[in-house]
């Protein structure tokens, strides 16, 4: 059995479930800049019963890593060291001003809100830049951090339109409507930067360019930028049937988001597998001592059913419209 | 690299011990909101609801503090210390794995259906998700404790290779310390809750000395206070005891004792002098440390000078352990006299209000206090015997250290005030008067109308 591969894919699905279970929350945060205080507050309540847990996922992704690829996890992180700390500092922002503004009154809730959605827009984007730097593998040099930045910009346009399908699916009326506004551009953003990514990513890595182009393999390969082309092309359609009132399901724009989501994150799995770190440490090389390994994946197997199925529980138990009043 | 080191230590110290503070709390506090809650389910008195939304609350504003600063501390193992992951990785990267995938999921998630699913599932899910909520806090103090211990007390490691892995599970987790640490850890976080209810309970008494709900949460936070002190001493003593055996350096530290003797005095008081290895100013008291600590007046008790040059710094350890004791001895005075006063429905004095909401956060400094003496006492070694911390120290820059230091200052400094007004304004309005009534009291007519 070959663990370090189980492992990678286990890293692999927690840091997909962090980006789409987070981005939405995320999203929301940074949406609340473009709402009015009726509409602020339904859209906390949102994601309030979710938040904590979604971030798990993260801390989860980063365990994994700790835990099967140390020495990955001390190059990844040391390299990233700034941006991580940013992103770190933009996520405490943001999680202990949520709870504060639903605690607080008066102009304390406007301050919180205004850090709420800095936090959300800091930690998105330096997320954005945490994954620019590592698709690079780290090179020093301005049109690289440029490359990252963009990334970092890209992935807020990722995370707004997560956030306003799920704005979407929980909201009805005015609100919803103004989600499907967002939703739009939140496409449009997302389908610049991901355009731009996937152009850039083979110019600037040489690992990345030879295993796209490579004839016949490339053609085979074209069927994932042709589904993610079908993803937005259903993603708009469904927002259009909503718009204009001739029903279709209010989920259907957010499974289109993460369907979105997860073909560029197969695309880029495809890109630096098998590497952890791209060009200098594959994951045999980074992996932890077998017996670490083992233990780890008992663990796991035991556990991720039940964690898997009281996480879809909560979400049932919360389904439905979200309404304003949360703690009553 | 010394500045590295130091620079290093400081922030990982800065941010565990920010870290720690809620954890502390909410571990217990956990426990405290699952008994309120069970007392409504019981009564139906709607005082116990209200104490269980005005709580429930301040568990949620704790419990986020610490999954934000728990997230930086999975990032900073690596980052600050990536020789510890290269060379024991293999036992500490399960251990804390097995925290997250156990704990921090099973709290995470229904803590959110404790917050706001009250009205959307059976009472009994909702008491069940309390019981869930609590069990994963002490879990992950189980398992984040199962690896702190072994740091202190190693066992149950070989050698393969470069690398340091488990010969045996069962070991490595229940390692000398084990057993005496999460014990002490568990019940100073109950103090820790139980004198956080209890302040914050009194200061709301303070401002409306009518409030039903308030009165109970205090009698609660005083009794469980005076029930589980005396229980610390014990255990603490225990654990001191199972230092000695293991950690005899940190035993010297602790005790201010610089050279080996028989019949070694208890110093109470004193400034250590690490240059001239001695106290300056040093309060005596004869044969004590001798009789404490191996219950013989003649006891002989290795001094510092026996480990050298592996000791740590005295003066923390030394001035952190008086510390600790001295509020010990403080909540038992405050706990008792509190549970006297207001034993069989009797009301306290404004006086002891004004003492117990004073003593509201005594628990989070003797915790940090405590936290000092065991980890400083550690020093020079990260994993005793096996690990030195300066060998596992990365190659961040100063620069970048120091700048990312800077950084977290200032945010934690905010937080913690952010915080503490907060948590104190929400108990002064309490239950029963000001903003939370309407609400409180609607969502007691549903209730009503469901059940």
């Amino acid at each position: 059995m070959d663990m370090p591969f189980i492992f990678m894919a286990l890293m692999g699905i927690s840091v997909l479930v962090y980006v789409v279970l987070d981005g939405f929350d995320l999203g929301v945060g940074m949406l609340m800049a473009a709402a009015d205080e009726r509409e602020q507050s339904v859209m906390v309540a949102s994601i309030g019963p979710f938040w904590d847990a979604n971030e798990t996922w993260l801390v989860l992704g980063i365990g994994i890593l700790l835990a099967a690829f140390p020495a990955a996890h001390g190059l990844v992180l040391g390299a990233l060291y700034l941006p991580v700390v940013a992103m770190l500092v933009a996520l405490m922002v943001r999680g202990v001003a949520f709870e504060l503004r639903m605690k607080a009154l008066g102009w304390h809730q406007q301050l919180w809100n205004w850090l709420f959605w800095a936090g959300s827009f800091g930690a998105s984007f330096f997320q954005g830049v945490m994954l620019g730097r590592y698709i690079t593998g780290f090179e020093a040099g301005f049109g690289y951090w440029l490359f990252a930045m963009a990334v970092g910009g890209s992935l807020c346009g990722g995370y707004v339109l997560l956030g306003a399908t799920w704005l979407i699916y929980k909201t009805e009326g005015a609100l919803q409507r103004k989600a499907t506004a967002w939703a739009r551009w939140g496409l449009a953003w997302v389908g610049l930067g991901v355009a731009l990514v996937s152009m850039a990513t083979p110019l600037v890595s040489a690992t990345v360019r030879d295993k796209w182009f490579d004839f016949p393999r490339t053609l085979a390969l074209m069927v994932l930028p042709l589904a993610t082309l079908a993803a937005a092309w259903w993603l708009w359609r469904s927002i259009t049937r909503i718009r204009e009132g001739k029903g279709g399901s209010d989920w259907q724009p957010f499974l289109a988001a993460v369907v979105i989501f997860t073909l560029a994150f197969a695309g880029l799995a495809y890109s630096i597998y098998p590497f952890v770190v791209i060009d200098r440490l594959t994951i045999w090389e980074a992996a932890a001592h077998p017996s670490a390994l083992k233990v780890v994946l008992i663990g796991a197997a035991v556990v991720l059913p039940f964690i898997a199925f009281y996480t879809v529980l909560s979400y049932r138990i919360f389904r439905g419209k979200a309404t304003a009043g949360l703690y009553d | 690299m010394e500045d590295a080191l130091v620079l290093a230590r400081a922030q990982f110290g800065l941010n565990i011990g920010f870290h720690i503070l809620f954890p502390s709390l909410t571990i217990a506090l956990a426990w405290f909101l699952l008994g309120f809650r069970v007392a409504y389910q019981r009564t139906r008195d709607p005082a116990w609801l209200a104490t269980y939304k005005l709580w429930v609350k301040i568990f949620a504003l704790s419990f986020a503090m610490g999954v934000v600063s728990g997230i930086t501390m999975s990032f900073q193992f690596g980052t600050n210390w990536p020789g510890y992951m290269t060379k024991v990785g293999a036992i500490a990267g399960p251990l804390l794995s097995y925290e997250v995938l156990t704990a921090f999921f099973l709290e995470a998630t229904f803590l959110g259906i404790m917050l706001f699913g009250m009205n959307r599932v059976p009472d009994w899910v909702h008491i069940l998700s309390c019981v869930l909520v609590a069990s994963g806090t002490t879990l992950s103090a189980f398992w984040i404790l199962a690896l702190n211990s072994w740091m202190h007390t190693p066992t149950g490691h070989v050698l393969d290779g470069a690398q340091w892995i488990a010969a045996d599970w069962i070991q490595v987790i229940f390692n000398p310390s084990f057993p005496y640490r999460l014990a002490h850890m568990v019940i100073a976080s109950g103090l820790t809750a139980a004198f956080v209810v209890a302040g914050l309970s009194a200061w709301r008494l303070l401002a409306a000395a009518g409030d039903l709900g308030a009165w109970k949460t205090l009698r609660a936070g005083v009794r469980v206070g005076a029930l589980l002190i005396p229980i610390q001493i014990l255990v603490g003593d225990l654990h001191g005891l199972n230092t000695l055996k293991h950690q005899p350096a940190k035993v010297a530290a602790m005790e201010g004792l610089w050279h080996t003797e028989r019949g070694a005095p208890l110093v109470l008081f004193g400034i250590p002098n690490e240059r001239e290895r001695r106290n300056d100013f040093a309060i005596e008291l004869p044969y004590g440390a001798s009789l404490i600590l191996t219950h013989e007046m003649k006891g002989e008790i290795k001094g510092l000078a026996a480990f050298a040059p592996d000791i740590p710094p005295v003066a923390p350890v030394f001035f952190g352990f008086r510390i600790m004791v001295g509020i010990g001895m403080l909540m038992l005075l405050a706990s008792w006299a509190g549970a006297w006063a207001t034993r069989g429905g009797r009301t306290a004095p404004r006086w002891m209000l004004w003492g117990l909401a004073a003593m509201t956060f005594s628990g989070w400094i003797a915790v940090l206090a405590g936290w000092i003496v065991t980890e400083v006492g550690r020093q020079p070694w990260l994993v005793h015997g096996v690990l030195r911390t300066r060998d596992a120290v990365g190659d961040i820059s100063g620069a970048q250290l120091g700048a990312s230091l800077t950084g977290y200052i200032l945010v934690y400094t905010t937080m913690l005030v952010a915080y503490l007004i907060v948590i104190t304004h929400l108990a002064r309005q309490g239950t029963a008067g000001g903003d939370h009534a309407p609400s409180s009291h609607a969502a007691t007519a549903v209730l009503a109308q469901k059940g």
